[in-house]
């Protein structure tokens, strides 16, 4: 990644290459077809490109917006959104029945989810 | 209010299309919900084989609703304005909102046979307010694209010109309320999804501001930035229904503690004194000449119905669109990681091992656009980009909203266009992933700063073209934007 690119990354530098995209879509548990494994590498170097030029800018000094209320100045909105941790009562409520939720499961013994095997002996 | 003319239905001249005149005519007998539903389920049976804004009708739900209002017309329940407003109302869902018992398929194969037992709160207020809920409309998948081509289940062609795209990835409820289909629809809005999509059909579309509507029951896209807001024919129907919407829920952490004004009385206060910012950078390069003229033409009416017009500066819009793109598809890749074929949805079924079943589940599922989104979003979290892209983002998100408290210093609300374009035609832009987000260089800045929007409609291309001026507010202030948008529509008439 350049510190100081004023324009995107030039296609052919491949900033992303081949083996980085299949690592990543190995994390997000996903698999690609021949095909879609070049495209996918294509639109990620395009996509990555264009957002190389947040590098222009100088954030050292920058918070991270992590959550819409933390650049609220104002009192009167910042009490609507930063209302600090939002807690509700602790109290027993029912929750969605169980066998309704079990009914939407692909596999299920009626009180579990079932999946394939996942230790082998 | 005027009535709207029907644009397309041969049977609708006297049929109701705004919410007052929908609930005065079953108030004072002139119809029956009931009447009014089948009369906009035939109105879907005439158009949407050729538009294609319905995943799923639900008839049954609607009719009982529709049964319960006549019930309470007779009795004499409803005389009092205040109670129901939206009683006989017909409204539809996007599909990324969950209805009990009806599919909830977010436009994606995924979750194709999902039946979600219970309803979404913006749901579950609209069936207490009174309306009649028509069905599921068609969207981007997981609400993600500019032009609702990413639905696993087809197209929605835009009901002003059916070669055209109706925008996204709220198209299918746009479409809905374009084509008389419903009175009012619901839709999401990550970064644009409701406004542009508005913008292209030619009709009203409210970003409210983050936290303003519970998001319990949306299928999650990207948290941080995803809202809920309707699609109506007028101003003042949206202004109605977020009254109804709008408020604090236990079952959202996020939804705000922030009280709910009269958002339709709000409306009778004139706009005569607002400080209206036009900012330079949603008039450069990029725009289309109709676009900035009719834009222009809308400064002019609000000028003339007593606002000022001032310059505002919003330096960091450049960088919008590569900071939305970098936050949005992170935040979409751990909200997807939940489709995996265990709880709900589809599961492949020829996988032996649970993580061939997880990765063969999730190819057979997801879309193309859905899968690239993915792998952008877990590239940028990964370790060792994870500084270089998503913090980096989310500073620039902090720069991109100060660009707006700045503003809201100096003027109430901004005008800009909604989008660079009017409608673009069907497979114009689908081989080409950065050209189409870049459209979405007006809308996704609202987005990332938490604050309030609207899209309305102010005028057309010389091809016939709706084109959409888009009004931003500040935080909390959807009053000042539904005033403004109702100076932008009454300078239309």
């Amino acid at each position: 990644m350049p510190t100081s690119s004023h324009t995107p990354e030039p296609l052919e530098k491949q900033a992303v290459p081949l083996e980085q995209v299949l690592r990543v879509a190995e994390l997000a548990q996903l698999e690609l077809r021949e095909d879609e494994q070049q495209e996918m590498l294509r639109d990620l170097n395009a996509i990555l490109g264009h957002v190389a030029q947040l590098n222009e800018l100088d954030t050292r000094d920058v918070p991270p917006m992590t959550q819409v209320h933390v650049v609220l100045p104002d009192p009167a909105s910042q009490g609507a959104l930063d209302a600090g941790n939002v807690l509700r009562d602790d109290s027993v409520r029912p929750s969605l029945d169980r066998g309704k939720v079990m009914a939407t499961a692909p596999d299920t013994d009626g009180t579990y989810f079932k999946v394939p095997k996942v230790i082998e002996r | 209010m005027a009535e709207l003319k029907s644009m397309s239905s041969s049977t609708s001249q006297t049929t109701p299309r705004t919410i007052r005149s929908a609930r005065h005519a079953i108030v004072s007998s002139e119809t029956s919900a009931v009447a009014l539903a089948d009369s906009y389920y035939d109105t879907i049976a005439q158009e949407d084989p050729k538009i294609h804004a319905w995943l799923s009708l639900s008839r049954e739900r609607a009719t009982a609703q529709a049964n319960r209002i006549d019930d309470l017309a007779k009795s004499g329940e409803l005389a009092n304005e205040e109670a129901l407003p939206l009683a006989g109302v017909p409204i539809g869902i996007k599909d990324v909102l969950v209805m009990q018992g009806a599919p909830a398929t977010a436009g994606s194969k995924i979750l194709e046979n999902y039946r979600p037992p219970y309803d979404a709160t913006t749901v579950a207020k609209l069936a207490a307010a009174g309306a009649v809920l028509l069905g599921k409309l068609n969207c981007d998948e997981f609400a993600m694209g500019s032009s609702n081509e990413n639905s696993a289940y087809g197209p929605v062609h835009n009901p002003r010109a059916l070669d055209r795209v109706p925008g996204g990835s709220s198209g299918g409820s746009a479409a809905a309320v374009a084509a008389n289909m419903a009175v009012a629809t619901l839709g999401t809005d990550t970064g644009g999804s409701i406004r542009q999509p508005a913008s292209f059909c030619g009709v009203v579309g409210l970003l409210p501001t983050y936290g303003r509507v519970s998001r319990y029951g949306l299928i999650a896209f990207a948290s941080s930035l995803d809202r809920v807001g309707p699609f109506t024919h007028t101003v003042e129907d949206a202004a109605i229904l977020l009254r109804v919407l709008a408020g604090a829920d236990p079952m959202d952490a996020t939804s705000a503690h922030h009280p709910v004004p009269n958002y339709a009385a709000a409306l009778n206060t004139p706009v005569k004194g607002l400080r209206i910012g036009i900012p330079d950078e949603y008039f450069a390069e990029g725009l289309d000449q109709e676009v900035r003229a009719a834009v222009e033409k809308t400064a002019d009416a609000l000028r003339a119905a007593g606002c000022t017009l001032h310059k505002v500066s919003l330096p960091h819009t450049r960088y919008a669109v590569a900071t939305y793109y970098v936050l949005a598809t992170a935040e979409a890749s751990s909200n997807l990681a939940r489709f995996d074929g265990v709880r709900y949805g589809l599961r492949a079924q020829d996988a032996s091992t649970l993580s061939t079943m997880y990765r063969r589940t999730r190819d057979q599922g997801f879309g193309k656009e859905v899968k690239r989104r993915i792998l952008l979003g877990t590239y940028v979290l990964s370790a060792g980009y994870y500084d270089a892209y998503y913090r980096k983002a989310q500073q620039v998100r902090t720069l991109l909203t100060r660009d707006f408290l700045e503003a809201f210093t100096q003027v109430d609300a901004i005008l800009t266009p909604t989008a660079p374009t009017p409608a673009f035609r069907l497979g114009e832009k689908t081989d080409n992933p950065l050209e189409m987000y870049l459209a979405d260089i007006y809308t996704v800045t609202a987005n990332l700063a938490g604050i309030c929007g609207i899209s309305v409609p102010c005028g057309n291309s010389s091809a016939g073209l709706p084109i959409g001026a888009q009004i931003l507010g500040k935080h909390f202030d959807e009053a000042t934007v539904l005033r403004v948008a109702h100076a932008v529509e009454q300078s239309q008439r």
